[in-house]
């Protein structure tokens, strides 16, 4: 095994090393990561490539690092993005029928600062059609299948760029979360996903699902990794009317702070409140509750303090989402429609056929299902009683986080209340699939910034534990994930076969 | 609340612009009823003094300078265009010729 495919196993600060010093050039790297991508076709991962881009584009970096003038610490570094976020020159096909010939015009936000700083584009990843989902079956390319038991989900939407991460094809991916689409698969495929304050990453060329909750956010090995992610990514963007104003922060300078300030990155004075709605001993797989609550013991070993709180909504946080996320949906996706873009119905006979027909033809059934789901509660009629009055619950949890956060600096639960389960197990109740979010939601119902971090192993399979921070709380998630991950190994555990070697 | 008719589902598909075949307009009816049944339960909360959250981070609607910008370049804005003359969408014809 070379050094290319030993590095590219690892995380992006063993990778950068690689990369600096010479060991390994970003043309090498990125080959490796090509070939990875080949040998693990079979996991469902990687839905469209451009080696012949990618190479030239690694050609160049390989140049830059080796004349001592890297763009980033991305430079050279090959990653994914889901394929919802758009890029020039390439297809986005949100995984739909209706998309499938659609090849992107322009850049979106996040491509544009990943290339500016230099990160190789190697492949578009697989998801649930149009991010709704949570086991990335409901593709058109098929499921994408978990690393480490591939008769199981990797999870969803950004199921395949978890798939990628977990199975070693690329050491940082991107990944779109309005509900937990990036957080769940990271637990269930034994990664890191972080979903960012709602406004810190730009939307623009985002394929919309559900405006007011998605956002897009970083899926890689370390904690540390997400953060120095996030520091590229993140930012105003005015193209995008939900952006924060303003620079962001310097995560990767905070944490290089915090581990300067003490050498063991101590949690002394860190108060976690642990909800006792979501540590309900029926509802949670006991493997799992195990797992979360020896990562408490690391966390309170490090100096935490943790203090049970309550968010007394929680149980209504998946009613309210489905109706927010289905009513912005059917409205999001009444733009394709078969005129300027994407699929059309053969032989219409007027412009309203062209419209019905290429739209039945063109979604799924859960894709359709959301639709009219979203239309029903906006429609005359419905609209206070179903979307207004989720809207209002929104608030009623809103509160709860706000109440909360007085009295701690995060709040720590289980990322799922199970591990990933078999494909196709829940493909035929949308209810069973949509309440296993039931633990993410609440962070986007609350524009919270969110982190799933691997935290062990129940039935042979990863759990995560998920931290979820104040609005614009990032800092505080950053470290004590970084504080738990210098004390435990559970996130340098690999999947089988996951560093390029065969299987005896 | 009430419950969801086929009747209820065909006007739903026909505002958002679908056509169901007999068998999906059922099993659809079915599986909005199920999830309708479920978020019925949001009815217990009083929520009658709570405003509602639009956002998921609340900001005043920003302003940028008007200033002029390139737009994308038409030929490769109708690139993607199932069917296009020169730079304009063709679609279905809208109107009757006259006389």
């Amino acid at each position: 095994m070379g050094s290319a495919e030993t590095l590219l196993a690892g995380d992006l600060s063993t990778q950068r090393e690689g990369l600096d010093l010479g060991e390994v050039s970003a043309s090498e790297l990125v080959a490796a990561s090509l070939d990875r991508m080949t040998a693990r076709a079979s996991l469902g991962a990687v839905i469209s490539r451009d080696d012949e881009a990618a190479i030239a584009k690694a050609e160049a970096a390989t140049q830059r690092i080796a004349s001592g003038k890297p763009l980033s610490q991305l430079d050279g570094i090959p990653i994914v993005l889901k394929d919802n976020i758009v890029q020039a020159g390439q297809p986005a096909t949100c995984a739909s029928r209706i998309l499938e010939n659609f090849v992107s015009p322009y850049d979106a936000g996040v491509t544009e600062r990943l290339e500016a700083a230099g990160a190789i584009i190697v492949g578009r990843a697989n998801m649930d059609e149009y991010a709704m989902g949570s086991s990335t079956e409901n593709s058109i390319y098929g499921p994408s299948h978990n690393p480490w038991d591939e008769a199981r989900t990797c999870g969803g939407s950004s199921g395949g760029s978890v798939a990628a991460v977990s199975a070693g094809i690329v050491p940082l991916a991107f990944g779109s979360d309005t509900g937990g689409s990036i957080r769940q698969p990271a637990s269930f495929c034994g990664v890191v996903g972080f979903k960012p304050t709602y406004g810190r990453v730009s939307r623009w060329g985002l394929v919309a699902y559900a405006s007011s909750l998605d956002q897009i956010g970083p899926i890689a090995r370390s904690v540390s990794d997400c953060a120095l992610a996030l520091d590229v990514v993140s930012g105003h963007d005015e193209r995008d009317s939900t952006s924060i104003p303003g620079a962001a922060p310097n995560w990767s300078a905070d944490l290089a702070n915090a581990a300067a300030a003490s050498a063991d990155g101590d949690l002394q004075g860190v108060v976690i409140g642990l909800p006792s709605e979501y540590f309900v001993e029926d509802g949670v797989d006991p493997g799992v509750l195990a797992c979360v609550r020896e990562a408490i013991g690391t966390l309170e070993a490090a100096g935490a303090t943790f203090e049970e709180i309550s968010l007394p909504h929680t149980t209504y946080t998946i009613a309210t989402y489905y109706l927010i996320a289905t009513a912005e949906a059917s409205s999001n996706l009444a733009r394709f429609d078969g005129v300027r873009y994407g699929r059309r119905a053969d032989h219409v006979k007027d412009l309203e056929d062209l419209y019905r027909r290429s739209r039945s033809e063109g979604f799924s059934t859960e894709v359709k299902r959301r639709i009219l789901l979203g239309t029903y509660v906006l429609s005359a009629g419905y609209y206070d009683a179903y979307y207004v009055k989720a809207q209002r619950v929104r608030t009623l949890i809103r509160r709860d986080f706000e109440a909360a956060f007085e009295n701690c600096d995060a709040i720590l639960t289980p990322t799922t209340p199970e591990v990933a389960f078999p494909l196709g197990a829940k493909s035929d109740d949308p209810l069973a699939m949509y309440l296993s979010d039931v633990y993410t939601v609440s962070a986007n119902l609350a524009g919270l910034p969110a982190l799933s971090m691997p935290c062990g192993s129940s039935q042979g399979l990863p759990v995560g534990v998920q931290l979820l921070g104040p609005p614009l709380g990032e800092a505080a998630i950053f470290r004590i994930g970084t504080a738990y991950q210098r004390r435990s190994d559970h996130h340098l555990l690999s999947p089988p076969d996951a560093v390029g070697e065969s299987k005896p | 609340m009430s419950r969801i008719e086929s009747d209820d589902l065909t006007r739903m598909a026909s505002l958002a612009r679908l056509a169901l075949a007999e068998d999906e307009i059922s099993s659809m009816t079915r599986d909005l009823e199920q999830i309708l049944g479920y978020v019925a339960a949001l009815e217990e909360l009083d929520t009658k003094d709570v405003p509602p959250t639009a956002h998921g981070f609340e900001l005043a609607t920003p302003l940028r300078p008007d200033r002029p910008a390139t737009p994308i370049d038409p030929e490769l804005a109708v690139a993607n265009a199932p069917a296009h003359h020169g730079t304009a969408f063709l679609v279905p014809k809208v109107l009757e010729e006259e006389g």
